[in-house]
């Protein structure tokens, strides 16, 4: 696979084709089913996205179908995502070339984990994302260019979706403090300071 | 906005700072592990030279991969016991303590907490794993994480997140006979929709819930994240401290009476105000069972498999999914359903008191014909106190397996799998497509006493009328006994 390399720094735009995956509630089980957990790195993990609904599908799933072999944009419909915390799931994404989902909902914790890696997931409601899925799966070639600050995808023929993205995740994108741990460790007083006023870790003493 | 309720106050008091963009710095005051999701997060921290900030508020042991057979080192599966070893370099070489096989504290993450002691109201827990929403059970604010967020917490004891809404689901009246947690929140979900709580933190709260016992309460805030509640939490009262009192982890002498004033007050109060609120009459509820590929896709067991015409528009995509994949057709009785592998178990339901339901049922009873059926506890202290019961032998009696303490048939991470299209009866939490380790394999989801009904019934059955049958040799009431409370020392 011709895969990209992963995000690093401020995440602006993600640009290439995209790849429609219709249906709701898209557990990340159907992502990558638990026996591809048995590893101690993500490495393979990219070969092994959506396996047994590929192997179902015989050739047939949009995953496996030329024109959108090296998209960079998964359009998919409501709770992508849901079900086990597994990070194995948008790191298989980001592996097979996935760069950005755009879809109507959002499962909480995968949202978080694709934000974690620097892979960002807007949303539109239901109307658009149909129409957008459609527009795809009838011109599977057409290059997109989305751009985080604005919040839009444009595609090069000149049309544009507005989506959804909230300013916290915007922020951390643009910014590129996706990967929040440099943040986190630099707070270390205030930290203390916090651990020093909860009562489960001093004996339940109230001074 | 929520105020004054339980969530709020214990999210304020963890909160370490404000980050740019909006999110909250928030302490993590308890951080379990487990071999599956923290691997590449001590690789990680290798690779940005970073330690683990507070070793002695982690605390790992070894659960989705372990063998139920035989537990012997090292594994068959030269992949599964790679992890393990993993888990066990990572802890030495950082100071975190595991609780590994055969050290009488191994289990299912979600079950050794809780019954250690660890998880204590008013405490921020997260874990790689969703299903940390159990431990809401004890009024804390528990949830799952990613592996890069198992690295954040390593590396700082804190997270960056964003603050929920909260939802409080009101539960009037009582659970009847046959009637248990697992259904009660089966059929929330059924009622709200897997991707309802999406945002949202439940509380649980009302009669119904006041009369939960911890165990049933975990079972109930378990499953939170399959109505897409990243968390969900019962308010502490008397019940979560008789529960904690004694245990190896939890305050003892004059710190355990300062404690508990402090729990007390963390409830949400009569002021308090939330983002939304549901109410339900558990009195309405009937034993529930999943029919399709969503923990959503609940009837009553003396329901018919719902029709397209009798779902909203948009539900009808994935059911007519699941009537393929589950070859379930519209309209058809759930009862008598024919099953071929029963499991009894997981995070969920592999607790002492479902142990206890199920064999109330198994009891002078046998496995049907061509039906596989095997117990497998939720950690050694289940298994030992179980087996101090005889439920052990009632079991084998009944023509069950009873295995070794392991997360086992909920995610088919160690040997025991479904084979092809076998249908089975899983007291676990997920029905979705190709979970129980078969790409074509099948789950009904139940209560364990519901399992234990289809076991020895051959095919999807009412455990009401089991329970009201006569049995040999004599007696089918199930034993009222008290959870089990220990007196042990935590240490390494």
């Amino acid at each position: 696979m011709n895969v990209p390399s992963f995000p690093i720094g401020p995440v602006r735009s993600v640009e290439g084709t995209a790849v429609v995956l219709s249906g709701d509630d898209i557990d990340t089980d159907r992502i990558i089913p638990a026996r591809f957990l048995k590893c101690v790195t993500f490495g393979g993990l990219g070969e092994q996205v959506f396996a047994d609904d590929r192997l179902e599908r015989g050739g047939a799933h949009p995953f496996d179908l030329p024109e959108h072999q090296g998209a960079r944009i998964l359009l998919v419909n409501r709770n992508f995502g849901c079900g086990s915390s597994r990070e194995h799931a948008p790191q298989a994404l980001m592996r097979w070339g996935i760069r950005a989902l755009l879809g109507e909902s959002f499962a909480e914790i995968f949202f978080g984990n694709c934000l974690a890696l620097g892979i960002p997931c807007l949303q539109a409601p239901h109307g658009r994302i149909k129409a957008l899925q459609s527009f795809v799966e009838a011109n599977p070639s057409t290059a997109f260019r989305l751009e985080v600050d604005a919040a839009r995808l444009h595609s090069g023929d000149g049309q544009a979706w507005p989506l959804d993205l909230a300013p916290g995740p915007r922020q951390m994108l643009l910014s590129g403090q996706w990967d929040a741990t440099g943040q986190l460790v630099s707070h270390d007083r205030e930290l203390l300071d916090t651990a020093a006023r909860l009562p489960y870790l001093n004996a339940f003493s109230t001074d | 906005m929520s105020a004054g309720t339980l969530y709020d106050k214990v999210w304020e008091l963890h909160r370490v700072a404000d980050l740019p963009g909006g999110s909250t710095q928030l302490f993590i005051g308890l951080h379990l592990i487990h071999e599956v999701t923290s691997p590449q997060a001590f690789a990680a921290l290798r690779d940005l030279g970073l330690g683990v900030r507070h070793p002695e508020r982690t605390v790992a042991t070894v659960d989705h991969i372990v063998p139920t057979t035989s537990q012997a080192r090292p594994f068959a599966d030269s992949l599964a016991e790679a992890m393990l070893q993993s888990l066990e370099r990572n802890c030495a070489e950082h100071g975190i303590t595991l609780h590994g096989l055969g050290s009488g504290r191994q289990g299912i993450v979600h079950v050794i907490a809780p019954e250690l002691g660890l998880t204590q109201p008013g405490m921020t827990v997260a874990c790689g794993d969703s299903h940390t929403s159990t431990h809401g059970a004890f009024g804390a604010i528990a949830f799952g994480i990613g592996t890069s967020q198992v690295r954040d917490v390593l590396a700082s004891q804190s997270l960056s997140m964003n603050k929920l809404k909260v939802r409080r689901i009101w539960v009037d009246g009582q659970l009847q006979g046959g009637v248990y947690a697992k259904d009660l929140i089966l059929h929330i979900i059924r009622t709200l929709g897997v991707k309802g709580g999406v945002g949202f933190a439940y509380e649980f709260a009302g009669p119904a819930i006041e009369a939960l016992s911890m165990e049933e309460r975990m079972t109930l805030c378990n499953m939170a994240i399959e109505g897409g509640a990243r968390c969900g939490y019962v308010n502490p009262d008397a019940t979560t401290f008789a529960y904690l009192q004694g245990r190896p982890c939890a305050p003892a002498g004059e710190a355990w009476q300062r404690a508990v004033a402090w729990w007390s007050g963390l409830a949400s109060g009569p002021e308090a105000s939330f983002d939304d609120e549901v109410r339900f009459d558990a009195t309405a509820i009937a034993p529930t069972v999943t029919w399709g590929i969503t923990p959503g896709q609940g009837i009553g067991v003396d329901e018919a498999v719902p029709t397209p015409e009798q779902l909203d528009a948009d539900e009808r995509p994935i059911a007519a999914e699941a009537y393929r994949y589950m070859d379930l057709q519209p309209g058809i009785p759930i009862a008598g359903v024919p099953i071929d592998v029963c499991f009894i178990g997981s995070c969920t339901n592999g607790r002492l008191s479902d142990l206890r339901a199920a064999a109330a049922v198994a009891r002078g009873r046998h496995v049907a014909e061509g039906i596989r059926a095997f117990v497998v506890p939720g950690s050694e202290q289940v298994a030992r106190a179980a087996e101090a019961e005889g439920l052990d032998q009632l079991f084998r009696a009944a023509g069950f397996e009873w295995r070794e303490p392991g997360c086992s048939m909920c995610l088919a991470m160690n040997p025991d799998r479904l084979e092809g299209r076998q249908i089975s009866a899983s007291s676990s939490n997920r029905n979705f497509k190709g979970r129980q380790g078969s790409a074509s394999g099948r789950t009904l989801l139940m209560s364990p006493a519901m399992v234990a009904a289809a076991a020895v019934s051959g095919h999807v059955a009412d455990v009401r009328r089991l329970l009201a049958a006569p049995t040999s040799p004599v007696g089918t009431a199930p034993e009222v006994l008290s959870e089990p409370v220990l007196s042990a020392a935590c240490q390494p």
